[in-house]
């Protein structure tokens, strides 16, 4: 499902080359459950960020769903993970002038799909039936993650990326969260990637990468 | 991604921005209610010119000269004019009331058979004009009673007859109000104008013949036919049509004149959706990289930005194009007086359709650039807000979009000013405007990063500190405030620099009063009446009237037929030889005057060979018209007398220098014998003694006229005054539009300077301090914008007095810098009463509504 060879990102930083991501490869079958961790600094956001296509890499390749993403331009990546892709972020990131409702048609609406009782359904199963019309601000934390969470799961992908998605809530409220994520991908076989500092969601993934400046210092699966 | 999708976005994402929103669209309304107001106007102005057309001339065909017409003429009235002829003779004299004390100059029209054959003439009582010819009547200019202390029924005297005042004139066919503005008209039969004695030789006399043609027949063709041979002998003749013709490219001119001034505010909004929507889509990053990470390409992010500033365009010019219609009712009030029609306003619809595109157009071209911004945000933006993309690449739509701006900004030009020269000059001014303003605030933002003392007051370096900051508001103010400011000193120094080119009066020892018309054997009494009464006499100023004969040996008919037949193969018509055909009113003498300078050749030598020809000095802009260079030959038609001249020096002449200036200047010693009239001036200490000294001399000299520069200073002020006012009006529209695009780059940066002053008063900071902070920051806005406004403004007045008027340019600093001033403390007030609510709310307020 998830795929990646030799993958290296190197930045330039204060007039220095600094390589964040280095000579990275490993692959992830379909409805697989991945946990990416390590200190802060040692590269997982920009990995998740290269796995997901939002960025390109230096050098190597990222392949999705059987797709090499390299061959793909900025505007085929964007279709790609509309299609294929769901994101949920530490910080939400739910657009803060749309209601949560709108937050969650935006992936279909993309599409040019009918979106209203798909994210009406996904709203009430992560337990925000009712407030369909609240705007983020309205919404607590745990709120705001649960309807970016419906967000990432209203079309549908086949991969889900997640950057620390309980990094900003309490323990009791994140755990929440994560069974939500772990039950829908066990019902829809979506395939989870999520990076954490975590240790108790690490250890319900069925596999974890563990990186250290840049590249990977232990796999589960190895 | 579909279109609808696009437009639910561009609505779901403005609806909650709307406050944001608003500036941007208010930022077109004002430039756009002026276009539509300006444009509708004109539209209808020239609707009502053709509806009006036919009592334009108040005839089918009207010929005219300043001599008798010959028999041929004679016979071709007679024969055209087999439905009716009316004839108007006009001519200068003095007006005066037996009662009264003063005398003024009036334009005589005596009039001979029952014009107008269409239009209406209103007087006051409304028999009046009905009865004019029913005897020894006048009717007059209400300006005319007012000068004299007269009433309807009193006497008025004009040359040697006495007329009775019958009423007044409201209105005339045809008639423009700067018609009237060197002498009030007066009225009388024809029959009585040989009873005045005014013909007297060397008087102007304007002859005129209305011809009503039968039902069925064409004028124009009658016009074409006859317009070759009348031409040559000096009658003009001209068509209801020609005339409609002539006044509706008048009135075009005036409406892109207006409609450029009003073209300024909706460019000068242009700048404020241009700044708006730069910190608009800045505030957007992190909403634009969270809709890439669920897959909207760059296109689509894109669209939608463009989608919501086309709706906010169209609501701004919507709402801008009501208010133009509004205002549009309130046009003909401040133009009134200079419009040759009754004037009706309905909304046009062409005008609107135009404004609101325009406004449109305008914000999409200006919100283009900065909306390609939002074709950058990478989606990984929403992973990491600090995201450093390293080199990022080059917008490649960025030249497009900018050369788009550009050539929107040059075409909108071209078609409000009506021609490629005059939009292109525009454009180019204003582009050179906004560069320059630019420079300055770019200038202003590097200095103070670089050096800012570090041991100035915290407030100050704070407040300073501002100006260079990331999302800082420093180019926006300066532009909208710099180009305001600077808009308004250009259209002082224009009109301060062309009325003091025309204060006529100035100078104590300056003549303020011109007698002419004299009679060689009059000059004696005239002189000595001036002195009894201990007024001093110029050395009185002889005038010849004369026509040319020949130049450099060809006759005057064949280079007129030639310039003619030249014009007419460049497609500029069949016109031109006007300098050729033209009566000269000459002078002789041997030294300039003060109104003049050599600008080739010499002054002659007082001796010459009696059979040389007669050394000339011509005006430099009639040569040129002429084609003659020094040397060349001229003989003049002197009442009959062939006179051989040759051009030995060529002169400078400042015309609006009120004092007898010539286009031909004759050695002395050829035209004394020739007929004359004399001017002489003098100068009196005020209004009150021109009066009683113009009514004296009137009597005892009917036929000499005379000329109250003080007078003549006012209807010329009172005329600039008028147009100025017109262009104030339209200025008006670009200061509301500053002030509206200044409100906004202060509003914009609120949310900003909410955080920063909630932090900065968490950490100890009083609100003395955090005010002195924004007090620091407008202060210097304030100041940059105004100087670099004044230097522009500056160069721009030199530019139009040197360049386009051709006057010496004076600049009045005091009041300019004032004016400027002023604009700059307005911006320190706006600044700071947009920051009040900053300073008022408590930091755990400001951190928490964050």
């Amino acid at each position: 499902m998830l795929r990646c060879e030799s993958l290296t990102k190197t930045y330039p930083s204060g007039g220095r080359d600094l390589t964040v991501v280095k000579d990275i490869s490993f692959s992830l079958e379909p409805g697989g459950f991945l946990a990416i961790v390590g200190p802060s600094g040692s590269g997982k956001t920009t990995l998740l960020g290269l796995l997901a296509g939002l960025d390109r890499p230096t050098s190597g390749s990222v392949y999705l769903d059987g797709e090499s993403l390299d061959r793909l331009d900025e505007d085929a990546r964007a279709r790609l993970r509309g299609e294929k892709v769901g994101f949920v972020f530490q910080s939400f990131q739910l657009i803060p002038t749309l209601t949560a409702l709108e937050n969650v048609q935006v992936p279909l609406e993309l599409r040019g799909m009918e979106a209203g009782p798909r994210a009406t359904e996904l709203l009430a199963r992560v337990g925000l039936g009712g407030r369909e019309h609240h705007y983020p601000a309205q919404l607590s934390g745990g709120e705001q993650q649960r309807v970016a969470l419906a967000r990432a799961f209203s079309n549908r992908p086949r991969v889900l990326f997640a950057d620390e998605p309980t990094g900003n809530l309490d323990a009791r409220t994140g755990a929440t969260v994560v069974d939500l994520m772990v039950e829908l991908n066990r019902d829809l076989g979506t395939t989870l990637v999520l990076v954490t500092h975590d240790q108790d969601i690490a250890a319900r993934a069925r596999r974890t990468i563990r990186l250290a400046d840049g590249v990977i210092v232990a796999d589960s699966a190895a | 991604m579909t279109a609808g999708f696009v437009w639910r976005m561009a609505w779901r994402e403005g609806r909650a921005a709307a406050r944001r929103l608003l500036l941007l669209t208010a930022s077109v309304t004002a430039g756009v209610a002026a276009l539509v107001a300006i444009n509708s106007f004109t539209d209808n102005l020239r609707l009502s010119v053709r509806e009006q057309a036919r009592s334009l001339l108040g005839a089918d065909l009207s010929l005219s000269s300043q001599q008798p017409f010959n028999p041929g003429v004679e016979a071709l009235i007679d024969t055209l004019g087999e439905a009716g002829v009316a004839r108007v003779t006009t001519f200068g004299a003095m007006a005066y009331t037996p009662s009264g004390a003063g005398a003024r100059l009036v334009q005589v029209s005596a009039l001979d058979g029952s014009f107008p054959f269409y239009g209406e003439v209103v007087t006051a009582p409304a028999e009046a004009w009905r009865e004019l010819q029913q005897g020894r009547r006048v009717i007059v200019d209400p300006s005319l009673l007012g000068a004299l202390g007269a009433h309807v029924g009193d006497s008025l005297a004009l040359g040697e007859s006495r007329f009775a005042i019958a009423g007044t004139m409201t209105r005339m066919p045809g008639d423009v109000g700067m018609r009237s503005a060197l002498g009030p008209r007066v009225f009388i039969p024809g029959r009585y104008t040989a009873a005045t004695r005014l013909l007297a030789f060397g008087a102007r006399v304007q002859r005129e013949a209305f011809i009503r043609l039968p039902p069925g027949r064409a004028a124009q063709p009658i016009a074409d036919r006859y317009r070759a041979t009348l031409r040559a002998q000096s009658v003009r003749i001209r068509t209801v049509g020609e005339d409609q013709q002539n006044l509706d490219n008048a009135l075009q001119r005036l409406g892109n004149y207006l409609g450029l001034v009003a073209l300024i505010a909706l460019l000068l909004g242009g700048l404020g959706v241009a700044s708006a929507t730069h910190v608009f889509i800045r505030q957007k990053t992190e909403t634009i990289a969270v809709i890439r990470c669920l897959g909207a390409t760059a296109g689509d992010v894109f669209a939608i930005y463009v989608a919501q500033a086309a709706a906010m365009g169209v609501l701004g010019s919507v709402a801008g194009a009501a208010i133009g219609v509004a205002i549009q009712q309130a046009l003909p009030h401040v133009l009134a007086s200079l419009l040759p029609v009754d004037i009706s306003t309905s909304p046009s619809w062409t005008a609107i359709a135009v404004g609101i595109g325009t406004g449109l157009w305008v914000a999409i071209a200006f919100a283009l650039l900065p909306l390609l911004t939002a074709r950058r945000v990478p989606p990984l933006a929403a992973l990491r807000q600090a995201y450093e993309s390293g080199a990022a690449a080059r917008e490649p739509w960025r030249i497009p979009a900018f050369v788009l701006l550009a050539a929107s900004v040059l075409g909108l030009s071209v078609l409000q000013a009506g021609g490629w020269r005059a939009g292109t000059g525009f454009a180019a001014g204003i582009g050179l405007a906004i560069a320059l303003l630019w420079a300055a605030a770019l200038l202003l933002i590097r200095s103070v990063r670089r050096w800012l003392p570090g041991r100035w007051p915290y407030v100050w370096r704070q407040g300073l500190a501002n100006l260079h900051r990331p999302a800082n508001q420093t180019m926006a103010v300066v532009l909208s405030l710099g180009f305001g400011a600077f808009l308004l000193a250009t259209l002082f120094l224009a009109q301060y620099n062309l009325l003091e080119e025309l204060r006529i009066t100035g100078g104590p020892g300056r003549p303020n009063l011109v007698f002419f018309d004299i009679q060689p054997e009059q000059i004696e009494g005239v002189a000595r009446e001036l002195r009894t009464r201990g007024y001093p006499v110029s050395s009185p100023v002889p005038i010849v009237p004369m026509r040319i004969q020949s130049v450099k040996g060809r006759p005057v008919a064949e280079v007129v037929a030639d310039t003619m037949r030249r014009n007419r193969s460049r497609g500029r018509g069949g016109g031109g030889g006007w300098a050729l055909r033209r009566e000269y009113r000459s002078t002789y003498r041997d030294t300039t005057v003060a109104s003049e300078k050599l600008v080739a050749g010499r002054w002659w030598p007082v001796t010459r060979a009696p059979s040389a020809p007669v050394p000339v000095s011509m005006e430099m802009d009639v040569a040129a018209d002429l084609g003659v260079r020094l040397g060349d030959e001229i003989v003049w038609d002197v009442q009959g007398t062939p006179v051989t001249s040759r051009i030995v020096n060529l002169r400078d002449v400042d015309w609006a220098r009120f004092e007898p200036n010539f286009f031909a200047v004759f050695a002395s010693g050829a035209l004394e014998s020739a007929p004359q009239t004399l001017v002489v001036l003098t100068r009196t200490p005020d209004a009150a003694a021109r009066g009683r000294l113009q009514r004296q001399l009137a009597e005892r000299f009917p036929n000499v006229t005379s000329f109250d520069l003080a007078i003549v200073q006012e209807a010329v002020e009172r005329l600039v005054s008028r147009v100025v006012l017109a262009i104030r009006f339209m200025a008006l529209f670009s200061l509301t539009t500053g002030a509206v695009v200044l409100a906004g780059a202060v509003s914009t940066s609120r949310y900003q300077r909410m955080r920063e002053s909630a932090l900065l008063k968490t950490l100890g900071a009083s609100r003395r301090q955090v005010i002195q902070v924004v007090l620091a920051e407008y202060v210097a806005l304030g100041v940059l914008s105004a100087v670099a406004a004044l230097m522009l403004a500056i160069a721009a007045g030199w530019a139009l007095s040197r360049l386009l008027f051709d006057l010496p340019f004076r600049l009045p600093l005091g009041a300019v810098a004032g004016l400027v001033g002023g604009m700059a403390v307005l911006a320190v007030v706006i600044g700071v009463w947009g920051s009040i609510d900053v300073v008022r709310r408590t930091p755990l307020e400001a951190l928490r509504g964050s």
